[in-house]
Formats: C-alpha cells, structure tokens, sequence
C-alpha cells in the first residue's frame, strides 16, 4: 500500500446520485394510483432507466433476509417482498449500460468464497459496473433461515465481517494477468474456512466497488479500513461534515488518503415547482407513508402488546410497555433500547411538541434531517453547498414511489444542479469505478502468501 | 414404442446448453456479456425452447443464475434453466434467487438442482464434503425447502388494501418450519410466490429415488447414458425404477457435427476442436456422444423424442455447431413435426404441460 501524507482532504466540489430501492419499508407509498408493483420486472426497469438517463451512479437494493414481523406474525402494513439484489441486478445489467449496480449483502449469512464468485459474475457481466453494500445484520431471528442458525456474537459482527472482505478481496487479488493462473486462497478462522482457487479473472474496473452501512464506532473503522464508499445515515449538512470530518480522521488512522473515502447519505426528495406545492406534496406524502394502522403499529412495537383500543389522532398511550428489551423482528436497527425508559421519554416529547400518535409517529419515521424538501431551485442551492464544502459526495435517494419516484429529480433537479455546475453531464467512464472517481486498487503482490495469517485471531 | 410424452402439443423440447458462451477469458474485462447476449438471442431465434446454463466450477465460467437472469430481458419465449447446487449453498438465498429468476424472466425460469460431488466445492465454504447418498439428501432437503417457501405466500398475499391499511394479507403468509439434515428454515419467503407458483425442478436420475429425491418432488429427471444406443434402455429403466406417475425425461447428449469442412470423426481426433472428451454430465455419469451429419442427428433425435420429453444438448463447440444445428437439425425437425410449438408468452409449465398449482398452505388456517 502506498504510504499518504495526512493530506487534507480535497473536496472535489460535485455530487452523484445513486437510487436506493428499499423494497421493504414504510418510506415507499403504495396506497396512491400511480404506486407499481415491488417485484415485476418492468418497475426495476423503468426507475433503472430514468436513473440512467438522470447520469445516476448507482442503482442500489437493499436486503432483509427474514420477513419482518409485527407482534409474532408477518407485519402487514408497508411494501414487502423484495427480489434478490443480485440476480436482479444481473437482470438490469442487460437493459442499463452506464449505472453502477449495488448489492447490499450480507457477511453472516453468506459464504466468502460462494460471495465473491457471485459479485465477480456480476461485475464481469455488467462490464465492470457492480458494487457490494457490506453490511453485518447478525441476529439470531434472520439466522433461523440458514443453516449455521445464529451463531454469531454481534460483538463480533465486524471482526467477522473484516476477515470476510479481506478473503473476498484476496479471492479477486488471486488472479495474476501475466500467467493467466489463480492463486490458492486460504483462510482459517474463527467462523469459518475458505480453501478455494477462485476462476474468475479481473473485471473492467478490477474489482467490485466496496460500499458499507453502518453507523457504530467499529462500522465506520472498518468503512475507513476496507470501503470505498460509505453509505451513511447523515445527508443535513451540519451532521454531514461532522461525520466527513469523523471519517477523514478515522481513514487517514486508518493510512489511507483524505479522500479516499467517498460518502453517500440516504435521503429523501419531495419536490415541486414552487415552494408551497412542494409543501402540499410533502404533506401528502407523509399522510401516505404513515397511515393510523402504522402509526399504531409502529408505537406496538416498541410497547410489546396491543394499542388497536388508541385513537390514532389522540396522545401517545399512557399505559407502560411489556417489555422490557424491543424486539429486532423489524429487521436492524431497532434492538437494545429499553422499552419502559423509551415510552417515558416519548410521552414527554409528544407532550411538548403537542403531537398525536400519527404525528409523533410520523415524525419519528421519517427522519426529517434526510428529507430535502421545497421547489427544485431551492433544493439545489442548498445541495451547492453540499457540494462546496465537501460534506459529502453525493446522495443515495429513497424514492417514495416506484417506479415513478425518480422522474421529478431527473427531469427538474438534475438539470438545476448541472446549471450550477455541481452535477456531471454525461458519465465518465463506463465502469463504476470511473464514474464515482475512484482508483483503481492496486494487485495485492503475485508473491505474497498464500496462507493468510488468521485475520480474526489478530483482530 | 409408446409415447408416454408429457410436454404439451407436440413430442418434445430442445434446451441448448450454452456453456462455453460468455466465459470470461484474461482481456476479456466484459465477461462475455455481449457473447451471451448474442447467443440467447440466436437460441430463441433458432427455435430452441430453452438454455440450460452449468454451474460447477471451471475457469471462466460465470455464476449460472445470474447469467440466466442476464437473459431474461433480452428474451421473449425462451426457457432460461440455471444449474444451482445443493450441496453446499444456503436453500433459503437458492430458493430467493430462483424465485427472482422467475420474475424477471416473466416466468420462464426452471432449475436443474445439482449435487456437487467435489470435496473442492466443500472446502472452498468450508463444510464436510458429502458424498453418495449425502448428496441425495442434500438434494432432497433443499428442494424441498424451495418448494415451501415458493408457497410461502399464497396468490394474492399481497393485497394492497387501503381501508385497512395493510399491504400484505398476514393470513396467507406462512412458516415453512423446515427440519432437514443438519439444518432447519423458519421463513416465510422474503419474495411473493413465483410467477409460476412452482419452478418447474429438473434433477439427475441418479439423485432421484426411493429414499433419494422423492420422484413426485421433481418435475424431470436428467437421464444418461454412455452411448447414444443405450440411451432408449435407459430411459425404459429409468421409468420404469421410477414408477407410474413419473415425471417428465430429459436427456443428455453431446454434440460433435460436421462442420466448416470437417468431419465430426476429424474433429473428435482434434481435442483442440471439441473440449475433452467423455464425463461431464451432470451428475458425473457419462454422457451420450453422437458424431455424425447433421441429418443422422435429426433421424437420432426423432427417434429419442419419441421416449423422452426433451433432449438437452451440450454442442463441443458452441459457435460451430450452432451453425449446423440452427440451419439444418432444427428445421429438419420441424419439418418432420417433432417438437413441441414454442409457446408464445408462455412459461415453463406451460411448455411441460404442467398446470400451476395451488400453494401447499392455501387451505390451511389463517395465520399458521
Ligand atoms: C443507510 C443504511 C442502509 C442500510 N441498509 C441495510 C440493508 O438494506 N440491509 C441490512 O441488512 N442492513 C442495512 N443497514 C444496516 C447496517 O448495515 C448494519 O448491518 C447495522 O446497522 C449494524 O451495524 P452498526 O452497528 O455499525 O450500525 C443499513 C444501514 C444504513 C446506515
């Protein structure tokens, strides 16, 4: 690895978009006439092609790999079912030429070397186009799927994780050009062994693109260690230079450049012509999101029992929670809070803000710090000074309806931003890699040992 | 001989295996892409019914469902039918991704369920290598753990119901509540029920059996044999071990044509011309090899056909004997009236003449 100075980091003064395609979620709108399907083909192709044509990025999909559940059965209310993000992905590859293809994938409940033979297929397909979205869910509830069960700490998620993308990286390092031949990988840990040759050779941008989600401390030093991009949860733009500033000094620890990594926010857009119709529109939107079922639902699930008796325009339910750990069963990110403590805190704020539950509740979900809303002008020069000041490197955008929800940003906001020079017209290149402005990585050298030092003993 | 053909409207189907296409090659940073792109769409064209896509590991060659789903949009009436192992892949990702497979094809997905028998493939995800009936059994567990997430979600769970606010009907979502060798699967699936409510499952004949692959849990067997001549004993064999109502037979058969101004006997001497010879099928038992002209393929293949539902063949060398197969060996069966019309807009049941069938869990109670 070349050695950096601890440069500071450069901002290159433009943004990018990448689309997210959740999937799963109470951000996509289904109750409206124009909400598609979440899983006919002809969806993937229509918002993949607008986002082409808009100069995207990325095409993300996200992935859940157990159904959520609500209360001890299937949770009922939002968009559900979502295909496979590679073999989708694969299928985009042919009707897209430019857009980069994300997977989110996940390193529990995959095999390293079965991983990185799919996102090398996937890669080589699409010449050179797909990318891996690491992220590290470990619950026990998703491993009753899969074979090994949950057998993983989630103590342990990165150190597991880390091991997993240096073999996977290995595997495409394995290849040497000259001779046409594989190296041997091999890896013992604690989780598991990899002996493969791998028979894939290098893709048109060498390797797939690392992206990574997920916001602990050890989620953003392993993002600092191994990623290309983050895809983080910070798009307003005080928090996303603290966070810039946070990654910065963790990548340069880490002894890589300033700039070498790139930062994605997850956001929301809800535009129109004139501020006030974009005020209406978002309204519209947010009734949308969170109806009275949901807005219920979702205060049942931090109180563990039934509220169908509350009134969903009245104040949160003064009755306590029955237990006393939340349940992970909506898939991330909700584990660990206690419950009791949490509804205390919650009355109080509703309280305060004078909000009812499908207010509070409205406001809880829908983060409003990741939502850019007003006329398209204003909404662009606000993202100049994302731009400008490098807080981050673009936007991975949750449309709120599918497969329409792109049309708005690339028929309006795309053209107001390349009027002020912050957004590209046309691609740079034709891999992913070139188009978000990444090196690329050098070959791990020919010589270099075949057995590797067991990386999760180290750790 | 009677004709105990299941395949709808006509005597049987032509899959083309399409390895060799879009192998990714050192210079070659496209992966093929346009080569397979190509290649389906002449397949198609041709009048081939499907491509069939393999699967184990060999230099080059790309992951197989994703070629597959690579051609789903490029492709109208063509069957798309991956390789996916069982052995020593996760069920719950195989049965979501061949369940996605199905979508973006429009419902032209199968599945050749393979059992990997390489202690290789066992060391590289580092699990015990299985072996014999292990791999039966693997087999076994793991389509049928395809098969009830596939019914995981009845028709119409998804039910976008404004008044009630709910998306998903929780009723006709159900756990699978799998217990297999060494593993179990809670689900429900994470994807609605395929297009064609079921893929449709081809296994080797050797997987499938008492106490291996139950017959009913497949919808055809892959049959070989190691001459073209054994192959109709073969087949009276295999039906016959498996009983009445077995499911449909495919055979495996290489390819070697004359072509470009060579013999196929000249062409068989000439490894360089036509791959290694002999093994390869795809439970590692020997494949039929035919060489000759194209029109004494057509009289085999009509005589084949008339005992067995389909013929998958594997050509030595794909651009040449493509050629032949397109311009003479496909025409001359149609002629003769030997395969099943394509169906138009149709899925792969349809071209096996299966109904699609109701979810397992559709009469079972609310919420179970
Ligand atoms: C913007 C964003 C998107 C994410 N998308 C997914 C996803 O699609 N699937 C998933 O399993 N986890 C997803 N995650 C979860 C994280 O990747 C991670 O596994 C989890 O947050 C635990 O890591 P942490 O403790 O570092 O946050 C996402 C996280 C973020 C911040």
């Amino acid at each position: 690895m070349t050695q950096h100075s601890r440069a500071k980091y450069q901002p290159s003064g433009k943004l990018q978009f990448g689309i997210f395609f959740q999937g799963v979620n109470s951000g996509t709108i289904w109750k409206a006439a124009e909400s598609g399907s979440q899983t006919d083909f002809e969806s993937f192709r229509r918002i993949a092609q607008t986002a082409e044509r808009g100069l995207f990025a990325a095409f993300f999909l996200g992935e859940g790999l157990r159904l959520r559940e609500h209360l001890g059965r299937p949770h009922e209310l939002d968009v559900a079912g979502r295909p496979d993000a590679q073999a989708m992905l694969a299928a985009l590859a042919a009707v897209t030429s430019n857009i980069g293809l994300v997977a989110t994938q996940n390193t529990t409940y995959n095999d390293p070397a079965d991983l990185a033979h799919r996102l090398s297929s996937l890669d080589l397909l699409s010449g050179g186009r797909a990318a891996w979205n690491i992220v590290t869910t470990d619950n026990a509830w998703t491993g009753a799927n899969f074979r090994r069960g949950g057998y993983l700490d989630h103590a342990d998620r990165y150190t597991h994780a880390e091991a997993f993308v240096e073999t996977a990286k290995r595997i495409w390092d394995s290849h040497d050009p000259a001779t046409g031949q594989w190296q041997r990988v091999l890896h013992e840990g604690q989780h598991y062994t990899v002996d493969v040759t791998p028979r894939l050779p290098r893709s048109a941008q060498y390797r797939p693109v690392l992206f990574q989600a997920g916001d602990s401390p050890e989620g953003r030093n392993f993002a600092a260690r191994q990623a290309d991009v983050i895809f983080s949860a910070h798009p307003k733009l005080d928090d996303a230079l603290d966070f810039r500033r946070d990654i910065v000094e963790r990548t340069l620890d880490a002894g890589r450049g300033a700039n070498d990594v790139k930062i994605m926010p997850a956001s929301e857009f809800i535009l129109a012509a004139t501020p006030e119709e974009a005020r209406d529109k978002k309204a519209w939107v947010r009734s949308l999101q969170i109806g009275p079922q949901q807005a219920i639902a979702y205060l049942e699930q931090f109180w563990g029992r039934e509220l169908g008796e509350y009134d969903p325009d009245g104040p949160l339910p003064e009755i306590d929670p029955v237990v006393e750990e939340t349940s992970e069963t909506r898939g991330s990110g909700f584990h660990g809070a206690k419950a009791r403590q949490l509804a205390d805190q919650w009355r109080a704020e509703a309280k305060e803000k004078g909000l009812s539950i499908r207010q509070f509740v409205s406001a809880k979900t829908s983060r409003v710090d990741a939502t850019f809303n007003g006329s398209y002008a204003e909404v662009a020069d606000r993202l100049v000074e994302h731009a400008r000041t490098g807080a981050v490197d673009g936007f991975n955008i949750s449309p709120w309806l599918i497969p329409t929800g792109l049309d708005d940003i690339v028929n309006h906001l795309v053209p107001a931003l390349q009027e002020r020079g912050v957004y590209p017209t046309e691609y740079a290149g034709s891999t992913l890699r070139e188009n978000l402005g990444l090196a690329t990585p050098e070959r791990a050298s020919a010589s270099a040992p075949t057995e590797s030092a067991p990386l999760e003993a180290r750790v | 001989m009677g004709n105990t053909n299941k395949t709808a409207g006509g005597w049987g189907f032509l899959a083309l295996e399409l390895d060799g296409v879009a192998r990714a090659a050192d210079g070659d940073t496209a992966g093929g892409a346009t080569a397979l792109a190509a290649a389906v769409l002449a397949a198609e064209s041709a009048g081939f019914h499907a491509v069939t896509f393999k699967d184990s590991p060999a230099e080059g060659r790309l992951n197989a469902l994703q070629r597959a789903a690579f051609a789903g949009p490029l492709t109208r009436s063509l069957v798309l039918i991956p390789e996916v192992d069982t052995a020593y892949t996760e069920p719950f990702h195989a049965s979501t991704q061949l369940a996605s497979l199905d979508y973006v094809s429009g419902g032209r997905a199968g599945w050749i369920a393979t059992a990997e028998d390489d202690p290789a493939a066992a060391a590289a995800v580092g699990r015990s290598y299985v072996a014999g009936d292990g791999l039966a059994q693997e087999a076994a567990a793991s389509i049928e753990v395809s098969r009830r997430l596939w019914d995981s979600w009845e028709d119409g769970a998804v039910i976008r119901d404004v008044a009630s606010g709910r998306y998903l009907d929780a009723g006709k979502l159900h756990y699978v509540d799998f217990d297999g060798p060494g593993y179990s699967v809670k689900g429900p699936s994470i994807i609605p029920r395929p297009l064609q409510g079921q893929l449709p499952v081809l296994v080797p004949a050797s997987l499938v059996g008492a106490g291996l692959v139950e017959p009913s849990g497949v919808d055809a067997v892959l049959v070989s044999a190691p001459t073209a001549e054994l192959l109709a004993e073969e087949i009276r064999d295999v039906r016959e071990r498996l009983g009445g109502g077995s499911p449909a037979v495919v055979v495996e058969l290489d390819v070697v044509l004359d072509a470009r101004g060579q013999g196929a006997a000249q062409r068989l001497g000439d490894e360089s011309a036509i791959g290694k010879p002999g093994s390869g099928g795809t439970d590692g038992a020997r494949r039929a090899r035919f060489a000759g002209s194209a029109a004494e393929l057509a009289d085999l293949l009509t005589e084949v056909l008339e005992v067995a539902d389909g013929v998958r063949l594997h050509p030595a060398r794909f651009d040449v004997d493509f050629e032949e197969l397109s311009r003479l060996v496909l025409p001359e069966l149609r002629r003769r009236g030997v395969l099943a019309p394509v169906p138009q807009d149709g899925t792969f049941r349809d071209l096996l003449g299966l109904e699609r069938p109701a979810s397992r869990y559709a009469a079972t109670a609310v919420g179970n």
